[in-house]
């Protein structure tokens, strides 16, 4: 919106991804990660811009010529699962009562 | 192994506490089956996310009044079919009273819908089990081949005479069962959604609306930057749901990321005027399976059957993405073949598969055959560009007066549709398929 009133508040629009993720509740399953990586499969079969693309979480990076997965912030909806490559991605629920716990929904 | 040790623990194991399976849960009690539901969210509801928008009038058939009685936002009484450019949207705004009674749609938040339905479960007899995962089926074989027998959730082991996979999209019971296969990625979707907090009376003056009624929006065209899918702005009671979905093939296809097509939803000039000065409250994102009867695996096996949108049930007819309603309708079905099933003495997959006969009398199957085609039309990318822009520049030229002599609309439509990409057989082909279609 051109011309839009200079507000205090932080605007909904230009919030991050992180930001956003701060005002979810979540239950960190400290012991276990419910995401694991095949770093040669995710390699060979092209998955880890898949699942970077698709993450809404923003779960998915590559460091290093790695892909690691920041299981924390994980919504849980299994759109990586559906774009990965069979053997790339060991994506499971987290254990029951970890993981994000919606207050809306 | 005696006979004890396998006796089962309950008549029916129902796994996922969504509208399919507290629905299911709560008309098995009532039939008098000792029935346990098992969900992995610390409480009903907390890992169940939707658009928002429940057409109750199958709910209202198991719940009489239940729009009354259950924690839901607003009555839709409006909807709004908008078609955006980047500058420019076009609206057919449909507002009509009717709607609200008898109750047609609803918006939910799935946090506190989904609490009512368990309870209402647990007030008819139903054992919740909240914070459990189950981790996989026990299978036995039995005289009619193999035979789902109970669930095993880290060391406990449960049985039951049938286990229902109400475990939503992902359904990790219908795949371990060999029900359902990896969906293909044009039949997948990706929801991203946003809470926004807002006063109430905002959203009433914002949306015209008043009272517990609301507004629904559907959005496409440059809302999704141009890839497959659309947008959705519904109003809660004080807080606004607004979210994409994106067609997972297109949005690789596209080299654009899910957060940043939200982002660029959030901030349209036609969408933002309706968000500013709200407070985003919580960030989710939902997996969709829209392929229609296409999607809809097997629903029985021996000792199990699945029910919503773990068997696939989700319809996209453009302008109305429905799932609840078929969750809640697949889980009368379940709940009568189930019964008589059990009542038969036989919960093998030939005795469960009433279920299956319910399911396809029912609304359900009738509604996934008439939206059969709707999927592959859908597919077609003018649907998300060209037309928005073409209606656009219809409007623009009827109001614009820009000193040049007024030409009839006739002339102004052929003169912006020549100037559009659109050519007159895509129109032809997109218009006939359309109508086959939805």
């Amino acid at each position: 919106m051109g011309g839009g009133a200079c507000t205090v508040t932080s605007d909904v629009t230009t919030t991050s991804v992180p930001e956003r993720l701060a005002k979810n509740r979540f239950v960190l399953d400290e012991e276990e990660s419910h995401i694991e990586i095949d770093q040669e499969v995710c390699r060979a079969t092209g998955t880890a811009a898949r699942i970077i693309a698709v993450c809404p979480a923003g779960v998915y990076s590559e460091q290093d010529g790695q892909v690691v997965a920041d299981y924390a912030a994980c919504l849980e909806c299994g759109t990586c699962l559906a774009v990965a490559a069979p053997g790339a991605l060991r994506w499971r629920y987290p254990r029951g009562g970890f993981g994000v716990s919606f207050r809306e929904g | 192994m005696t006979a004890e040790a396998t006796e089962p623990d309950f008549d029916v194991i129902v796994v996922g506490a969504g509208p399919a399976g507290s629905v299911t849960a709560y008309l098995l009690a009532q039939q008098g089956h000792s029935v346990v539901l098992i969900e992995r969210g610390e409480a009903p509801g907390a890992k169940n996310l939707s658009g928002g928008v429940l057409y109750g009038r199958v709910l209202d058939e198991v719940f009489p009044g239940f729009a009354e009685e259950a924690p839901v936002e607003r009555r839709i009484t409006r909807h709004v079919t908008t078609f955006l450019t980047g500058d420019s949207s076009v609206s057919v705004d449909y507002a009509g009273r009717p709607l609200a009674e008898p109750v047609n749609a609803v918006t939910v938040l799935r946090a506190k819908f989904d609490a009512w339905l368990a309870e209402r479960a647990e007030e008819a007899g139903v054992f919740l089990m909240p914070g459990v995962r189950v981790d996989e089926l026990l299978r036995e074989e039995g005289p009619a081949g193999p035979q789902v027998v109970g669930v095993r959730a880290g060391d406990d082991e449960l049985r039951a005479r049938v286990v229902v996979a109400a475990d939503g999209v992902n359904s990790f019971l219908a795949r371990s069962a060999g029900l359902r296969s990896k969906p293909p990625e044009h039949h997948l979707a990706v929801g991203v959604k946003a809470v926004i907090s807002l006063p109430r009376t905002v959203i009433e003056d914002r949306f015209a609306v008043t009272g517990d009624e609301g507004a629904a929006h559907a959005i496409v065209g440059d809302c999704t930057l141009g890839i497959g899918g659309g947008g959705f702005l519904y109003t809660n009671t004080d807080s606004l749901s607004v979210g994409v979905v994106l067609r997972l093939d297109d949005l690789l296809k596209h080299g654009r990321t899910a957060a940043e097509v939200f982002d660029h939803y959030l901030a349209h000039p036609v969408l933002a005027p309706y968000l500013r000065g709200g407070e985003m409250v919580e960030y989710g994102s939902h997996l969709v399976a829209e392929g229609g009867l296409e999607m809809l695996g097997s629903v029985v096996t021996g000792g199990m059957v699945v029910v919503g949108e773990a068997a696939g049930l989700t319809i996209n007819s453009g302008l109305t993405v429905r799932g609840m309603d078929l969750a809640i309708g697949s889980a009368v079905a379940a709940a009568r073949g189930i019964g008589e099933a059990i009542a038969a003495d036989d919960v093998t997959a030939t005795g469960l598969s009433a279920y299956r006969r319910h399911l396809d009398d029912s609304f359900v199957v009738k509604d996934l055959r008439t939206y059969e085609r709707a999927p592959s039309f859908l597919e077609r990318d003018r649907m998300y560009g060209a037309y928005g822009e073409l209606a656009a520049g219809i409007f623009h030229d009827v109001f614009a007066m820009d000193g040049t002599p007024r030409k009839h609309l006739v002339t102004v439509a052929r003169e912006a549709f020549k100037r559009s990409p659109l050519r007159l057989r895509d129109v032809i082909s997109d218009g006939w398929a359309g109508v086959r279609a939805l």
